[in-house]
């Protein structure tokens, strides 16, 4: 029944034009927060460095066996791992393929996800009922074992470059985004959808995908935001996981989570090995998160002016 | 303004051959629509016709629930497609618009007919800038040129009497107050032109202070465009001064029909004296208790028998609640249609009456002084349509 459509979130507040007028400098004056420029600070340095890491740090795949296991000193600031390679220059090199893998595979998540979510959520009826099965049943599925399987079938063989394997990564830890994007994209498309405004696009003749793309799709974009930055996290975790099983990234090519891998057996003499990535995971999943709940929560603060 | 006279519908381009032939913009016929739902079928519109002519203004007024919206949204062909049964038919000048496939209402939508929503603050796309969204339409449906859209868009602002349209055109509705944000809404439906226009209750979320602006404003629009109107409201005294006539519609059905200054004169529906009673009165002391309507709005699922009214009506006879009155024109005043056993004002209505007060009820009708007391909330309202036709 149409008089329902005013519960949707937001509409609750009154026509109060002095508050609309006052509130959105009250929210620019607020600003990010320290939290949040501390978040895009390690981020954007962890980025950074890693590109130019070649400028200034030695080859990381090079080894010396003579410096094996030597402590941190003014020529290698985190020591050297078993074959004598610079653990720093390891590290920082590695932030990139850790990244990368992250960002490729959430960026199909992103895409494919968010667009069979749009559309799931907008026409409903029976391609929702099609689509929406679907995601459950991705997600249902083992999503370790998934991306196992993909890497080992794919990219496990000795000939297979280290091009390859990462490709295989990004797709399989991929597939693994879209139910996670699909679904949070088919909850937020359903509810923008209700609105008057969409309804008020369609009755004066824009077609369905224009109000899909023009109408619903940047009112969703926050949401999915949010959870496109929880996910980058939870894949940079998981590209560590796979590393563990051997299943990351070929070495001698660095990454976060195979440099912990390897350091795992040196636990004892080398120590650095596991706490420098470590330390990095977890810096940089927190940024991630952190970040994800402070566009959660400006787009709350959008959505209450309305 | 001498639109008020029969000038023949030929000023519009579009359906030209229909139009020679005299049928009314709007004319429905026996309109149904019910929702399925998990309770059994809502027949939100049942059995409902109406007529309404290019220039002039049609007021359906109802208790939220009664079906005005769903009769708009279903008129136009709106309502979701999805569980939803139609029936009966809608002629736009003469053309059978009844169910069309979404491609060819398209065509017609912003074009031929157009809806005002009524809640300004959700029926704007919050991360549109407002002039984008009023040159949507025309972007869609005239190919007009970015420059040349905008040029229409600062025009329409201008219309709508936005002040300093050249800066609103690029800001975000959140910008905007309440009352501005309806106007753009206004804007928004009259882009294209259209020749129907609906006002879906377009002041209902507004401040009282502006609510009288906007609805003078969308009177001026449709005057100004000779725009059929139909103004969806729960409130008679919004109708009062701006409809040529007036449907009132209970469980989804229209129980009367007049020309406004007939209505309120010689109204004959119990329910439309119930709803005139419950406007509050400026005379009256503070703090008195509002009068409210007894009962409920009838279930749409299980409607009651006979007349849907009758569970709530102080006048109700046996016969009430077995039996449907239909909707008959008045054999005293020609155009003025109700359904009714025993309308206001009859001798059989009266003899009910006088039988209720010896009983000590308090009648709706008390408080109107329908018989010869001093002049009422009716006679206000009748005045008011007065002076509203004369100064048009």
């Amino acid at each position: 029944m149409p008089d329902a459509t005013t519960l949707t979130p937001g509409a609750v507040g009154g026509a109060d034009s002095d508050l609309a007028a006052e509130l959105p400098d009250a929210a620019k004056k607020q600003g990010l927060g320290l939290g949040a420029w501390l978040s895009i600070g390690w981020l954007a340095f962890i980025t950074l460095t890693s590109i130019l890491a070649p400028l200034f740090l030695p080859d990381p795949e090079a080894v010396d066996p003579l410096v094996a296991r030597k402590g941190p000193s003014g020529a290698a600031w985190l020591g050297y791992d078993a074959t004598g390679r610079d653990i720093l220059s390891r590290v920082v090199n590695g932030a990139k393929w850790t990244l990368l893998i992250a960002l490729g595979a959430v960026l199909i998540g992103v895409v494919i996800g968010g667009l069979l979510g749009l559309i799931a959520g907008y026409f409903r009826g029976w391609m929702d009922a099609v689509l929406s099965p679907g995601f459950n049943i991705m997600l249902a599925f083992p999503q370790l074992v998934l991306a196992l399987l993909l890497v080992s079938v794919f990219a496990n063989g000795p000939e297979d470059s280290v091009g390859k394997r990462i490709f295989v990564l990004i797709v399989a830890l991929g597939i693994i985004a879209i139910p996670l994007l699909a679904r949070i994209t088919r909850a937020n498309t359903m509810v923008w959808a209700d609105r008057d405004f969409v309804l008020a696009a369609r009755a004066m003749g824009a077609k369905p995908w224009r109000i899909l793309m023009r109408d619903v799709l940047p009112n969703v974009v926050p949401a999915m935001m949010a959870i496109t930055l929880l996910a980058v996290g939870v894949a940079v975790v998981a590209e560590a996981g796979l590393a563990f099983l051997a299943l990351g990234v070929k070495l001698p090519t660095p990454s976060w989570g195979n440099i912990m891998a390897e350091g795992k057996l040196e636990l004892r003499r080398v120590p650095m090995m596991v706490i420098a990535p470590t330390l990095c995971i977890f810096l940089t999943v927190m940024s991630l998160n952190f970040l994800g709940d402070v566009i959660q929560k400006r787009f709350n603060v959008r959505e209450s002016l309305l | 303004m001498s639109t008020a006279t029969e000038v023949p519908a030929a000023t519009g381009q579009g359906a030209a051959g229909s139009e020679a032939s005299g049928a009314p913009l709007l004319e429905v016929t026996d309109l149904r629509t019910a929702f399925n739902s998990p309770r059994g079928l809502v027949r939100a519109v049942d059995g409902l016709s109406l007529t309404v002519e290019r220039g002039k203004t049609l007021g359906l007024v109802g208790e939220s629930g009664s079906g005005k919206s769903v009769t708009s949204r279903s008129i136009m062909g709106l309502t979701p497609r999805r569980n939803t049964e139609r029936g009966g038919t809608v002629r736009l000048s003469g053309r059978d618009i009844t169910d069309l496939p979404e491609a060819e209402y398209r065509e017609l939508w912003a074009t031929e007919m157009a809806m005002i929503f009524q809640d300004p603050m959700t029926a704007l796309n919050p991360v549109m800038k407002v002039g984008a969204q009023i040159a949507e339409s025309m972007r869609v449906h005239l190919d007009l040129s970015k420059s040349e859209a905008r040029e229409r868009t600062l025009a329409l602002l201008e219309a709508v009497r936005i002040p300093e349209p050249h800066k609103r055109i690029d800001v975000y509705p959140h910008e905007m107050s309440g009352g501005m944000r309806q106007r753009v809404v206004i804007a928004v439906a009259l882009a294209c032109g259209p020749k129907l226009l609906f006002a879906d209750e377009p002041t209902t979320a507004l401040d009282v202070t502006v609510q009288a602006q906007v609805l003078d404003l969308l009177a001026e629009q449709q005057r100004e465009r000779y725009m059929g109107m139909i103004l969806v409201t729960h409130d008679l005294g919004v109708v009062a001064s701006r409809a040529d006539e007036i449907a009132v519609m209970y469980a989804g059905r229209i129980v009367e029909r007049a020309p406004t200054r007939v209505l309120f004169r010689e109204l004959k529906m119990p329910y439309t004296e119930a709803l005139l009673a419950a406007i509050p009165k400026l005379e009256m002391a503070p703090h008195t208790r509002l009068v409210a309507i007894g009962g409920r709005p009838p279930d749409l699922v299980n409607p009651p028998e006979g007349c849907s009214f009758s569970p709530r009506c102080p006048y109700a006879q046996d016969r009430c609640r077995t039996e449907q009155p239909e909707l008959t024109e008045s054999p005293t005043t020609p155009g003025h249609y109700y359904a009714c056993f025993y309308p206001v004002g009859s001798p059989e209505n009266d003899e009910i009456r006088v039988q209720l007060r010896r009983a000590g009820v308090a009648l709706p009708g008390d408080e109107l002084g329908s018989a010869q007391d001093q002049p009422s909330v009716r006679e206000q309202l009748a005045t008011q349509a007065d002076q509203a036709i004369e100064e048009n």
